[in-house]
């Protein structure tokens, strides 16, 4: 794969952007994200996070199944915020 | 058995900020321990806000001094992604003419230490934040150069700079035991093999209470949960922080457009519980549409929470442990230690060295629980 392609469509992040901070010695997913917003963006890491890990996989030269795939956080999918103007538990 | 100089107990912002000082100041072996990775705690969680706007005088000194830091930390530590530090103002808003007058007392307090804080009306307000509905709002305060600085690349610019200058960063190693031998030399087991020094600094945030146990040391400090959450990146409407301590929330759109908004809740559990609950996405949903109600569209995309430390007047616990000599403390920040870091790591750093640091922190000693010269900070949401 071409080091300019593009890894995550949401937060523009480049394969090569993957590869320095790999190089720079981050391990896991998780530092991945925060320190590149890759899987960031409103995709939430579908296109992103297995490329990542198999990134991750190759760079560590350890199998992708023995990664940890990194924290998913809810709702998972957007929801607008006036969709919980109704409802719910009265404050 | 690794010797070092120090060892520093958690990789947040504060170990890596004190590791960084130590470092400059000549340390040579500097140790800096964290059980996941930089920033994992309440660092990379916080609501990434930076503010001079408090109601204590040694809480203004130390966030002017932060401020001043981090207009020239990006060159200061050569880290060329940046650290998103941007000075779009906090505006605090006024339900009710007690709070206004709370805010007049801190603003007054804030000038006189040179802070260029003032009060507004809420006509002004709707000039600094033309979406804000300022129904209910009797004024407010204001200040222009409080603003938004990104944890997680701050963490990382200090922690890459500190190993730069020689200091050692120990990631997801984690802390076992720690004992103290007859010659004062702290000895500690970690998940990566034992490691022995001089001084050691308790830096661990939420876990900084269990951390000083393992000394037989009771801190007086207590962890709980805060909710918070992130919207969709859209186009920058909102420059200031807005802080409404009525409603316990507070909102600001970051650099790259999206909306970080959290709630200061009483119900929330104490301990180290770090989930989260769909009650939050009401509760902080409802509170966000009285005061923003056009952003209402905007899609939420995560949530997450964080632990506060707190302490018992609510302001952070630092400085040596005098029952055992060389262990030190920074803990307790009750919800506002990123923002702390830049200035109080420097304090530290000396008082560690035995230098008269140039900003004073001894009114946050632990001997204030003693003495009992609480000093209670009414600006915290």
């Amino acid at each position: 794969m071409s080091s300019d392609a593009i890894i995550c469509r949401c937060e523009d992040v480049l394969l090569s952007d993957i590869r320095r901070l790999l190089d720079s010695g981050l391990t896991t997913f998780d530092e991945v994200k925060k320190f590149s917003r890759c899987g960031m963006g409103p995709c939430q890491g579908r296109t992103c996070r297995s490329l990542v890990l198999a990134e991750i996989a190759r760079h560590r030269g350890i199998r992708v199944q023995d990664l940890e795939p990194g924290r998913f956080r809810p709702p998972g999918k957007s929801i607008p915020i006036s969709a919980f103007l109704e409802g719910g538990e009265e404050q | 058995m690794t010797r070092a100089d120090v060892i520093i107990v958690g990789g947040g912002i504060m170990g890596c900020s004190i590791a960084y000082h130590l470092a400059r100041r000549g340390m040579r072996r500097v140790v800096v321990l964290e059980r996941s990775h930089i920033a994992s705690g309440a660092t990379g969680r916080c609501g990434a806000g930076v503010r001079m706007q408090w109601g204590t005088k040694p809480n203004c000194l130390v966030m002017k001094e932060s401020i001043r830091i981090l207009e020239g930390l990006e060159q200061e530590l050569s880290y060329p992604h940046g650290i998103g530090f941007k000075q779009k103002g906090y505006l605090f808003l006024a339900h009710s003419k007690a709070q206004l007058i709370q805010f007049q007392k801190n603003v007054q307090l804030q000038n006189s230490l040179g802070i260029p804080s003032e009060i507004v009306s809420p006509k002004d307000m709707k000039r600094i934040a033309p979406l804000l509905d300022t129904t209910g709002v009797v004024g407010g305060s204001y200040c222009s150069k409080d603003g938004h600085c990104d944890p997680f690349h701050t963490t990382r610019a200090y922690a890459l700079a500190a190993t730069r200058l020689g200091a050692t960063l120990l990631q997801y190693t984690e802390l076992q035991s720690v004992t103290k031998s007859a010659e004062g030399t702290f000895k500690l087991t970690t998940s990566a093999g034992e490691i022995e020094a001089p001084v050691l600094v308790n830096a661990a945030g939420a876990w900084s209470g269990y951390v000083a146990s393992m000394l037989g040391v009771n801190l007086p400090v207590y962890s709980e949960r805060h909710q918070i959450l992130v919207t969709e990146q859209v186009e920058r409407v909102l420059d200031p922080m807005i802080i409404s301590l009525h409603e316990g929330l507070y909102c600001q759109q970051t650099p790259d457009g999206s909306f970080i908004m959290g709630l200061g809740d009483p119900n929330e559990p104490k301990g180290l519980d770090q989930g989260h609950s769909w009650q939050f996405l009401f509760a902080v949903s409802k509170k966000i549409s009285r005061l923003l109600p056009d952003i209402t569209g905007v899609r939420i995309l995560r949530q997450w929470s964080g632990l506060y430390n707190m302490s018992p007047d609510r302001q952070a616990v630092l400085g040596a442990v005098d029952d055992v000599p060389g262990l030190y403390v920074a803990c307790g920040f009750s919800g506002h230690g990123f923002m702390m870091a830049p200035a109080v790591s420097e304090s530290m750093a000396d008082i560690i060295l035995g230098n008269t640091p140039r900003v004073a922190i001894d009114v946050y000693g632990l001997d204030r629980f003693k003495n009992g010269n609480l000093f209670y900070e009414p600006a915290v949401v």
